[in-house]
């Protein structure tokens, strides 16, 4: 039993009891049952992991009290924590405000847990793992995530309240900010591959130089900036710190979220996490070489769990970044979009092409390759980064005589 | 270099993370009630009255309520009644005891002043935080069954402060002891003299070496 | 607040289906035209206790605020005149309720200074000691709640909140409480510490400067940081003077005056430390004038630990009961975390003060809270306020 295929094979023999005329609709089904399961679950271990990673960074334990209901003396160090917070959500009193627009205020919520489920059809999720094989995989993917954007206005607009609203279009400029540098983060990528289609950029990615080094697109000069341009838009994009302001703001006025409760407030963080989850697995696809083993000699892990296990690590390094890192202020958060991120996104994509169209030099014109591309991306980068840092500086400070 | 802040500061809580897994400083939560909390000795939550002995609680009070804690507690939260007939105490001097002792757990601070001031050692600070009742008035008025508790809880709590007191206490009866004995003797020898009015010299040393 | 109810604006008034939630309200100004006045209501998200922000917002920016306080007022200074100056002790200890130990000393100073009391040695040192420690502990409060105020998930928090639970231990081994030490007396301290505890102390204290290097590599170059504080809340030196500005929001504007060196309260003249200076005035330089004063109050308690003499801890002749002080009128004041505390006792001869007055460093600090906000957003104005550090039991009494 080739653990690799495991997955095709449990998929197919469950096909094969169902007549042939149903068979197609069963074998849709049945990605979309996985992929609703493997990352609900997923989306649920996400939350407790986040506590108990920012527990153990701020010296504390976290959650370790839950187990489960019958089998007290059962130690699951808190495990279990999720799904009794899913109870305590489901249980809440459901409040919707007289004045709302019924419909939206209801729909808002459904919105946007679908279209961030949306995004996963297209993620290679293993060598022969990916539910969807489209030619245009990159584009259906950023389309169905930014209509997540609508949902946020819907909630505003729904509520019928003017400071909700006015929190909403807040919420809507940072994340129309930071939509250029993301997808610009991404088009070296289609650019140096030459297609749209996931799969075949996990498949490109593919091979080691020198033997140990592998060729992911992260190793090299361009990718290296794209992923942390990809990786600082993606943090923007889930409004996770250091780009919560609009979640932070709603304590102190009215936030799109404010008329919300019980199982549709979770319903938003739920699509939240799908979100930050689905664009980890772009990045993973884009960057880190998608399902592709780091080294030769560990290629006997199955496909599918290299994938997860890089997915797993980018959220751990979201939450990392999570403990660490102050909230910046609103326009701050758009002054780094287009002052920084942008040109830096753009000079990227001048870089892939100069990547692109070197590839045939060999030899000692592989070092010249190297430093060029390094060098467009560290010197704009000191320059831009000194610009953007202008008049701040550590001080030293003196003493009274 | 842009970033370089960020990255020491990641740097920083890895080594925090990583620390909290086999470093104890950087772990630092008691799981608490499943490991008991540790309180030093001069912990103070509370007063309670001590009593000589368990058995016989009420009977060996130390208090004699002279009100001077009543007076002295800033928000005003023990009331005493005094008794109308005296008892023997711990000494055997026959002193007045509370009918009456009342302190009022909702609005006493703990500040430990009664305890400063009272010279008789009969009020001390206990250690209960777990104190918890299911009614805000009769709940947390502790009358003076309630706040009687014996020297060996008070030696179990504080044992330093207890064996001092217990010392001192000591100390204080011998000498009162002594000091009734050279009374007894001086009274013993003074109907002698008008007895013996001639043989009055010889008692006299006797006396003299009585006396401490 | 009356609601304005010119024709063509409509004064909505919501509170978001949360007793006590921020409440926003739509006002008009000829000035500014349309504005919006949020009331950061008496429970703050961050913390810093009851303390109400009346806010007008030009768009993002401020142009009027309003602070409101009172809503932890106790009448502590009217209870005083119906207590005896004993037991007026404990209530100090709930005024500046992070720094018992300060206020009980300023209490006390200006106390001995009405009736003339003599204070010991070991006491003045041990005064010292415990001055600084609480020095330490506040301060620990100040950066830790400035940067949740920034947008932290706790982590400086609790970081800063480890350390002073180390404090917090030693005072309660002890005081007999962590925060309501109630251990100074009129003529001295009630408790000598045992050689144990100065030995833990001592360790304590030398461990201490690690702590804050961590945390200063962790955050005081962090480019957000800077972003986030440098420029912020800028108080001109002058008008600081002008306000009455004390404690180390002043000196972070450039002014060199600590009353531990003007004063020389106790024995501090004994020790040697210097006074940090800032010179913009901003929040960056009033979170840095934190750190730097905890890294010489480390010193002055190492200074403090080897020269402590032996002796009484309290004066003999004190009384402890039945205390009376002569008629007249005492100002005592000393440099407690926050800025100048001081108290001003008038006495007519009987058990209880005549006249009974805190001067609340807190308070007179935060008379300059509008000017500070004014030209920033409201992300910045919980930044400042945190920046100035207070403590509703102070400002309020």
């Amino acid at each position: 039993m080739n653990l690799e295929t495991l997955p095709l094979q449990l998929r197919d023999w469950i096909v094969s009891l169902f007549p042939g005329a149903l068979q197609w609709f069963v074998h849709h089904l049945l990605s979309i049952t996985a992929i609703l399961t493997v990352f609900g679950l997923f989306f649920a271990f996400t939350t407790i992991a986040e506590r108990k990673l920012l527990a153990r960074l701020q010296n504390r334990l976290g959650p370790n009290r839950s187990g489960l209901p019958w089998f007290r003396s059962l130690k699951l160090w808190g495990l279990t924590q999720p799904f009794a917070d899913a109870i305590k959500a489901i249980t809440k009193e459901d409040v919707v405000p007289a004045a709302a627009d019924k419909v939206l205020h209801f729909l808002a919520p459904v919105v946007i847990v679908a279209f961030s489920l949306l995004g996963f059809a297209v993620l290679p999720f293993g060598r022969h793992l990916i539910p969807v094989e489209l030619d245009a995989a990159i584009l259906y993917f950023f389309a169905a995530g930014t209509a997540t954007e609508l949902a946020i206005f819907m909630a505003g607009w729904g509520s019928r309240n003017k400071y909700s609203l006015l929190a909403a279009m807040r919420a809507l400029a940072q994340l129309i900010s930071y939509e250029l540098p993301l997808i610009l983060s991404v088009v070296p990528v289609i650019l140096v591959v030459g297609t749209l289609s996931t799969s075949e950029i996990a498949l490109a990615q593919g091979g080691w130089t020198w033997g140990f080094l592998p060729h992911w697109h992260v190793f090299t000069p361009w990718g290296f900036a794209g992923f942390v341009i990809f990786l600082v838009a993606a943090l923007a994009e889930s409004n996770r710190s250091p780009f919560d302001l609009p979640e932070a703001e709603s304590e102190l006025i009215a936030g799109h979220l404010t008329e919300y409760s019980g199982f549709k407030y979770a319903l938003f963080f739920m699509a939240e996490y799908f979100g930050l989850t689905a664009l980890s697995g772009l990045g993973v696809t884009l960057f880190l070489g998608g399902w592709q083993a780091p080294f030769a000699f560990l290629e006997f892990i199955p496909s599918w769990l290299w994938f997860m296990g890089k997915l797993a690590g980018m959220i751990v390094f979201f939450i990392w970044i999570r403990g660490t890192l102050l909230r910046l202020r609103i326009d701050q958060l758009t002054r780094l979009a287009w002052k920084f991120l942008v040109p830096l996104a753009l000079l990227n994509l001048g870089n892939a092409a100069f990547w692109a169209l070197t590839a045939g030099w060999s030899g000692p014109l592989v070092l010249v390759r190297w430093g060029i591309s390094a060098a467009i991306v560290i010197v704009p980068f000191l320059i831009l980064g000194r610009r953007l840092s202008a008049g701040y500086a550590s001080r030293t400070y003196r003493y009274a005589a | 270099m842009l970033g370089s802040g960020i990255l020491k500061g990641l740097g920083v809580t890895a080594k925090n993370f990583v620390g909290s897994y086999h470093d104890p400083a950087r772990m630092v939560t008691q799981e608490y009630p499943d490991t008991p909390a540790k309180l030093p000795e001069a912990y103070r939550n509370f007063p309670f009255l001590v009593t000589e002995n368990a058995t016989d609680p009420m009977g060996t009070l130390r208090c004699v309520a002279c009100q001077i804690c009543e007076k002295e507690c800033p928000p005003q939260c023990i009331y005493i009644e005094k008794s109308k007939d005296k008892k023997p105490d711990a000494a055997g001097k026959p002193q007045l005891y509370p009918a009456v002792f009342a302190i009022d757990t909702a609005v006493c601070m703990s500040c430990q002043l009664c305890v400063e001031v009272c010279p008789f050692d009969a009020i001390k600070m206990d250690h209960v935080f777990e104190v918890a009742a299911t009614n805000r008035f009769e709940g947390l008025l502790l009358n003076r069954e309630q706040l009687a508790k014996p020297n060996e809880y008070f030696h179990q709590i504080r044992p330093a402060e207890a064996a001092e007191v217990d010392g001192r206490l000591t100390a204080e009866r011998k000498a009162a002891e002594e000091k009734a004995r050279a009374a007894a003797a001086a009274k013993a020898a003074a109907p002698a003299k008008p007895a013996a009015p001639a043989a009055t010299p010889a008692p006299k040393p006797a006396e003299g070496g009585a006396a401490p | 607040m009356s609601c304005s109810d010119q024709s063509g604006l409509d004064a909505e008034f919501s509170t978001f289906g949360r007793p006590g939630g921020p409440t926003v309200r739509a006002v008009h100004d000829d000035f500014h035209g349309d504005l919006l006045e949020v009331s950061m209501g008496p429970q703050h998200p961050s913390t810093h206790g009851v303390f109400r922000m009346v806010v007008t917002l030009d768009g993002e920016q401020i142009v009027k605020l309003k602070p409101v306080f009172g809503y932890l007022h106790r009448n502590h200074e009217k209870i005083a005149e119906g207590t005896s100056y004993l037991a007026s002790m404990p209530y100090t200890d709930r005024l500046d309720y992070l720094c018992s130990m300060t206020t009980n000393w300023a209490y006390a100073l200006a106390v001995e200074k009405l009736s003339g009391q003599a204070v010991p040695d070991r006491a003045q040192y041990l005064r010292i000691i415990m001055a600084e420690l609480t020095r330490l502990v506040n301060h620990s409060c100040l950066v830790g709640f400035l940067f949740n105020d920034l947008g932290t998930s706790f982590t400086p928090l609790l970081y800063a909140f480890r350390e002073r639970e180390k404090i917090l231990d030693l005072f309660e081994a002890l005081s007999g409480s962590r925060m309501m030490c109630n251990y100074q007396r009129f003529g001295g301290c009630r408790v000598d510490p045992s050689p144990e505890w100065l030995a833990a102390a001592s360790a304590l204290v030398d461990n201490f400067p690690r702590f804050l290097d961590e945390y200063e590599t962790m955050l005081t170059g962090n480019e957000i940081m800077l972003a986030r504080t440098q420029g912020i809340g800028r108080l001109d030196a002058q008008r600081a003077i002008n306000a009455g500005i004390t404690g180390p929001v002043l000196r972070a504007s450039g002014v060199d005056y600590d009353i531990r060196k003007v004063d020389g309260t106790g024995f501090y003249s004994r020790f040697d430390f210097r006074v940090p200076l800032g010179a913009h005035g901003d929040t960056y330089d009033r979170y840095m004038m934190r750190i730097l004063e905890m890294r010489e109050s480390v010193k002055i308690l190492q200074q403090a630990f080897k020269a402590l003499p032996g002796g009484p801890i309290m004066d003999p002749k004190a009384k402890l009961r039945g205390f009376r002080p002569k008629a007249g009128e005492a100002y005592g004041r000393l440099e407690s975390p926050k800025g100048e505390l001081g108290f001003y006792l008038i006495s007519d001869g009987s058990p209880n003060p005549w006249r009974y007055r805190v001067r609340p460093p807190s308070l007179i600090n935060l008379t300059l809270l509008e000017e500070m906000c004014l030209g920033h957003t409201i992300a910045d104005s919980v930044v400042i306020l945190g920046s100035i550090d207070i403590v509703l039991g102070e400002v309020d009494r």
